[in-house]
């Protein structure tokens, strides 16, 4: 019992379990912000649904990334092998859940075994390539897929169908898609904690800061570390197939080596190396991504009309300032370059000293 | 020298990096239990062998024996897994696992001893590293980095302990902190392949040793030989 409360003895694990709970009881206070004005319960609810699938795949990027130093740059690919898998297979009429995830998982490992068995005896900007080399082979392949829509997707007409047992349509099929992406995301969470700190974790963490060392130990790194890469492929493929029925359409774009980028950023961001960062790192950058202009505008607002009282006419029309806004990458990425100079673990090492460095 | 067939056996052995050859013919064994120091000034192939013996480099040619085994050029990791266990130079502990991670994280016992090393077994015999187990690896003072080293190599339960300038950098109180728990495992029966350079120490530890210059061996013979041979000491030594 007093195991259970360890981590609740530091500042760090207190806010790791504030934003879990923040994040799983939303459903129960969505509610109160739609009524308060604050945001539609609908909208809160679809976008922090994505925030949970895209953590999670974050945190599968993590389990390569930051404990085992592999700096996979085509993480995405997962997320639409995952998607597709399930969009085919229910453009076919087959929209059986427990026949869809299973596939969708399997293909995915399937492919991260074949990539990593590859592009794992490289190293360095090699393996970025090589990742990033297959991630876009396949990513052409999904535009080239003419019966599943080419360039243009694939829409969902039925979600994944778990014997009934999930609301697949109507008021509730939002909340409690929510509630299973939270308990997804859970069993995510405990899976990469177990694995982190099992032997195997500990020989990945190892050979990420000695790969040599470990080896003249008697551990077959490659074997270990092609592992770790298979099951995030797997975990990521999950987050995949959750997307696909998120948004009820798959695509290529869903693949594309930007959004790779993007989960390597909400990583960082959030904290290489630490359980929770990941999940930070989705909350944060997705969020700013979505409110970042809003909030520009606002500031760009106050900054135009302390101006105007100073210059009069001479400060422009608002508009001309708003336009600004359309550059909002530009402070997100400001934001990115903070961080990292003075924030080197992440979100995760403002709340205190992480356990694994 | 040694009667029975020994435990681990180099003839021939010829290493090189690219162009520059290191080792030209090394030549020695250590036998089940023995303590056998290797010998000589710096840049004399000491630490090329060990990489040789380990895997780390591949020898160009010559034999390395464990037993009946021949494992010249096979890959570190299973090399080790034959019994082998390095306590490298500059120790090179794990900085981002904890103290109880870098002994926990390769542990095994495939010769199925009965007696193996365990972390119990390695914490009574290191007490300073019981205390500093949750503490990161590169937490540590140099001479708890090197109780950690050994602790590590130990925990892989190796038929021949190979430790690699075992002293260097530590201060004179630690190094005979080492020096003791050396002789420890060697009452223990453990085999020892040692490196240093404290000659004094290695003579009063050690049951032979192979003086090493320019990648051979040319001179090997017992602690007390050794000892009575201070022109020996002079000439390939510098003491």
């Amino acid at each position: 019992m007093t195991e259970l409360l360890t981590p609740f003895a530091t500042w760090r694990g207190r806010i790791a379990a504030l934003v879990l709970v923040l994040l799983g009881l939303l459903p129960l206070y969505a509610p109160w912000l739609d009524a308060a004005g604050i945001i539609s319960q609908k909208f809160a609810l679809t976008l922090m649904t994505r925030v949970l699938i895209l953590a999670i795949a974050a945190i599968s990027l993590n389990l390569i990334l930051g404990y085992g130093g592999i700096v996979s740059f085509g993480h995405a690919v997962y997320i639409g092998l995952g998607g597709y898998a399930v969009g085919i297979m229910a453009h076919h009429g087959v929209t059986n859940g427990f026949l869809q995830f299973p596939v969708a998982i399997g293909l995915s490992a399937l492919f991260a075994l074949a990539i990593g068995a590859l592009s794992l005896r490289t190293r360095g900007v090699y393996f970025i390539m090589i990742t990033l080399a297959f991630a876009q082979l396949v990513y052409y392949v999904g535009v080239g897929l003419e019966p599943y829509g080419g360039d243009d997707g694939l829409t969902i007409n039925r979600r994944s169908d778990f014997a009934g047992l999930l609301p697949t349509r109507g008021p509730d099929k939002t909340t409690a898609f929510y509630v299973v992406s939270f308990v997804v995301l859970l069993l995510v969470l405990g899976l990469v904690h177990r694995l982190v700190n099992s032997r195997f974790g500990m020989a990945l963490r190892g050979a990420k800061s000695n790969e040599q060392r470990m080896q003249a130990l008697g551990m077959p790194t490659f074997r270990y570390r092609l592992t770790a890469f298979v099951i995030a492929g797997a975990i990521c493929g999950l987050a995949g197939a959750l997307l696909a029925n998120h948004t009820e359409f798959i695509s290529p774009a869903m693949m594309h080596w930007t959004r790779s980028g993007d989960l390597i950023v909400m990583v960082v961001l959030g904290g290489m190396g630490s359980l929770l960062g990941p999940v930070y790192g989705a909350v944060a950058f997705l969020l700013l991504e979505e409110f970042l202009p809003g909030l520009l505008k606002v500031v760009l607002t106050w900054l135009h009309d302390g101006v105007a009282a100073v210059l009069g006419p001479g400060a422009g029309a608002l508009e001309s300032w708003l336009r600004l806004a359309e550059y909002w990458q530009i402070a997100l990425g400001a934001i990115l370059i903070l961080v990292v100079l003075y924030a080197r673990g992440g979100i995760d090492s403002l709340f205190g000293r992480p356990r694994h460095g | 020298m040694v009667q029975e067939p020994a435990m681990l056996t180099v003839s021939g052995l010829a290493t090189a990096y690219g162009e520059s050859q290191v080792l030209f013919g090394m030549e020695f064994a250590i036998g089940a239990g023995e303590v056998v120091t290797l010998m000589g000034r710096n840049g004399m192939g000491k630490t090329t062998t060990v990489h040789s013996i380990m895997g780390i480099v591949a020898p160009r040619s010559g034999m390395i024996r464990l037993g009946a085994q021949d494992i010249a050029g096979l890959p570190s990791h299973r090399i080790a897994r034959l019994g082998l266990g390095l306590v490298p130079e500059g120790r090179q502990i794990f900085p981002n696992l904890t103290v109880r991670e870098n002994l926990v994280a390769a542990a095994a016992n495939r010769d199925a001893r009965p007696s193996p090393w365990t972390l119990p077994r390695v914490f009574e015999f290191f007490p300073r590293l019981a205390e500093r187990q949750t503490n990161m690896g590169n937490q540590l003072s140099g001479g708890e980095q090197q109780m950690l080293a050994i602790g590590r190599a130990l925990m892989t339960n190796p038929r021949l302990l190979i430790l690699d300038e075992a002293t260097e950098g530590l201060a004179p109180l630690i190094r005979q902190e080492i020096w003791n728990c050396l002789r420890r495992l060697k009452e223990d029966g453990q085999a020892i392949l040692v490196i240093d350079k404290n000659v004094g120490a290695l003579i009063a530890l050690a049951d032979r040793h192979y003086i090493v210059e320019k990648g051979r061996v040319v001179w090997s013979g017992t602690s007390a030989a050794l000892a009575g041979d201070e022109a020996l000491q002079h000439r390939y030594l510098g003491v």
